[in-house]
Formats: structure tokens, sequence, C-alpha cells
């Protein structure tokens, strides 16, 4: 997994901001659409693409996308060891 | 061995449509709604219409559409609900009374939620294999919506008020096979209605809006979405392949997945998850939203009807306690 295909699959989930704008730095809570929906919908999203469970305050308590991203990658390590 | 002879469910009268829901928060789209959370209508009891009166018309419903079941075959009750009448008596005896049913039976409450229906399946089997009761009125009835805040856009949008009456017997349709249970209480303050009960009798008056303009009260119903999907997402396949394990089964064996219809979000989740077909994954909130205790008999009625109940149908309940549980029904092919 690579940063930029994590911000590929992010951006799906949002249906009212352009994916030109999410970068590794986007703190995403701070985008006008961000709701506690799309926590939920992270939640799933995380499942799917990458088969592992992340918390909502994991993604309460990371600020970028690219936080977000580590804990996600660390969870991928951990799943493979 | 035990049985499903017959199912019935009742719906309240009022009826909120999505189009309501939008009037009432214009952030909201009918399309969004029904898109995500995959409920285009919901019942709402009336404010002076209780689970127990719901619960005695599903009953009255399911006596009336099955002829062949007499009310004084009835040797016992038993009545889910977390919106009872009284702190105390037990609903269940006012429904014995209400129902004209003998006096020479059993009758208690239980309290618990969306795995309700399962575990009344389990103890009504356990009443009939055991040979206390010959056939067992299983009840379940929710009045949610009387514990959510008119600005909960999320909850008002999910919730719909519904009740069910069974009927468990050593004859029936549906055999009723072996379970997988669950409990988890640490999880108990994700799902909660914190006053009221007798550790905050009095209503604690702490509302306050976040900054989406939800409200947050000890005295509303409260659901901690992410909580519970992580809740969901840990224990919904594990008590899946346990009950699977029990019956002697495997996935490919089984002909229909019956959930608590939780939301279509979360179902569509769930169903990728472990893998199963769409067309035996049965979904059916779209007229009456997530019922609590109800959503799996609703679903199982329905499904019937449709013509869709077939061998091994693996049904499963989860949600507020934590609590969740599991077990395959198996009707003729």
């Amino acid at each position: 997994m690579d940063i930029q295909s994590f911000i590929g699959n992010f951006a799906t989930l949002f249906e009212e901001t352009d994916m030109s704008i999410l970068t590794p730095q986007t703190r995403y809570q701070d985008l006008e659409e961000w709701s506690s929906l799309l926590t939920i919908s992270t939640i799933m999203l995380v499942d799917q693409q990458y088969d592992v469970a992340i918390k909502a305050d994991q993604i309460r308590d990371a600020n970028t996308i690219e936080e977000l991203y580590n804990i996600v990658k660390e969870k991928v390590i951990q799943s493979e060891n | 061995m035990s049985y499903i002879k017959a199912i019935a469910y009742y719906l309240p009268e009022r009826v909120v449509t999505n189009e309501e829901l939008v009037a009432d928060f214009p952030q909201w789209t009918v399309e969004k709604i029904a898109s995500k959370v995959g409920v285009n209508q919901r019942h709402v009891a009336a404010l002076n219409e209780t689970s127990t009166d719901m619960a005695v018309a599903a009953a009255e419903k399911l006596f009336f559409s099955h002829a062949e079941i007499k009310k004084e075959a009835i040797d016992f009750v038993i009545f889910c609900t977390q919106t009872p009448d009284y702190i105390l008596p037990t609903s269940a005896c006012l429904i014995q009374h209400r129902l004209g049913l003998e006096k020479s039976i059993g009758a208690f409450d239980y309290n618990l939620g969306c795995s309700g229906y399962v575990y009344g399946l389990a103890i009504a089997k356990s009443l009939v294999v055991s040979e206390v009761a010959r056939n067992v009125l299983l009840l379940t009835a929710e009045t949610y919506n009387k514990h959510i805040h008119p600005r909960d856009k999320g909850n008002r949008t999910i919730f719909g008020d519904a009740a069910s009456a069974t009927i468990v017997s050593n004859e029936g349709y549906a055999k009723i096979g072996e379970f997988a249970l669950g409990t988890d209480g640490s999880g108990a303050n994700n799902l909660i209605v914190k006053t009221g009960g007798a550790r905050n009798p009095e209503k604690n008056g702490d509302l306050k809006f976040d900054k989406d303009g939800n409200p947050l009260s000890s005295d509303y119903l409260y659901m901690n979405g992410g909580e519970i999907l992580s809740f969901t997402q840990e224990n919904v396949p594990k008590v899946v392949s346990q009950t699977l394990e029990r019956n002697g089964l495997t996935k490919d064996d089984i002909d229909l997945c019956v959930f608590h219809q939780a939301n279509k979000y979360m179902l569509d989740f769930l169903r990728m998850k472990l893998k199963v077909d769409k067309e035996k994954f049965y979904v059916n909130m779209s007229q009456v939203g997530n019922t609590v205790s109800n959503s799996i008999p609703i679903a199982l009625c329905d499904a019937q009807k449709e013509n869709k109940l077939h061998g091994n149908i693996l049904l499963s309940g989860f949600g507020v306690g934590y609590s969740w549980a599991g077990v395959v029904i198996t009707t003729g092919k």
C-alpha cells in the first residue's frame, strides 16, 4: 500500500469534496463535508480495502490523512506478522 | 424438538416518510436517506400507545390469521421489550390478562434489544424441549422513538416502532437448531438511555448539541455509531462461524441469512465481509426501518410470504448490551 492509493480510496467516500484538494497534509475533519457518517464509512472502507479494523477514536484522534494512513499501515503490518 | 409454528407482526398506524424528515432536517435529502440508510418510511407508536399495546395487537393478529392456533393452547408467554409499561408489574402478566389467556400459564418479560428475538427463540426452545411448555407465545415490541430526541436526525431516520408474535411449539414449519450467544457489557455506554432507571431515576436535563447540530443528552437514546460498527465488525463474523459450527454446517449449506436489520449500510458491509451472495441475504427494512427486536420476525414473516424460506436459514441479532446471538432454523426445501 502507498499513500497515493490510500488517498484515492479515501476520496471515494466524499460526494461534494473535490478529490484534487486531498493531500497527505489535509486535515480531513476540517472538511465541510466531514461528518460522523464519514467516520463510519472510513471504518468500512479500511476493512474492505485493507482487511484491518480501525476504531472511531483513531479516526478522530488522527489529524491529517497521512496520520490516518500510518495507523492503517501499522495495522496491516501487524496483521501480516 | 421445537419449531416455529407461526409469526405475525403489528406496525403502528403513524408513518414518518423521508419527505417529512427532510422537512425537519433540510441538510438531509430523500435520496441520501434511501441510499445510505435504506429506509423509505418508518412507523411510530402513537403517544398513548405502548409496547404492551402493540404486542397485544401482534398476538391478536396471529390468532386471527391462524385459526388453528387456539388461545387456550398457549401455556407460556415471554415478552421482549426495553420499553415496558411499568417498572413493575411485568408486562407479560398484563398481556396474559388482556389476551384472555389461561391462568395456568407462565409469563415473564426480558430486556434485550436487537439480539432479543434470537434469545427469545433460545428460551422458548428450552421451555418446549424440557416439556415445561408446549406452545410458547414469544412476543417482541419496541418503541425506541419515545426515547429519541426530536432533533436527533440519525436515530429518527433509522428506528421504527413495531411488535411481533411468534408461536414456538413441538411442531411447526421451521425446526429451531443450535445457538451461539454472546455478551459484552463493557459496551453498555455506546447504546444507552442513561436516566429513568434505578441508577439515575431523575431526568438530567443536560441536553447539548454537537457541532453538526445533533443533540446529546442523558435523557434520550444515545448511540455511538462508530463504536457499534466496531462491535459488529468484530463479533458478527465470529458468531456466524460459531453458529455454523454448532449446527455442523458450512456457509455453503445456508440458503438464506436473516440478520437484524440494523441499516442497509451496515448490512451491505456485513454481507460483503462474510462473502454472502446478495440473493442469499435478506434485506427488508425499507418500509419499517430498524425495529430492534422485531426486525428478524418481521423479516421472517415477509420472507415467508415471498416464498423465500427454504432450507437452512441463519438468523443473527446483535446490538445494545452489547448482546448478540445466532441460530439456524430449518424448513422443508
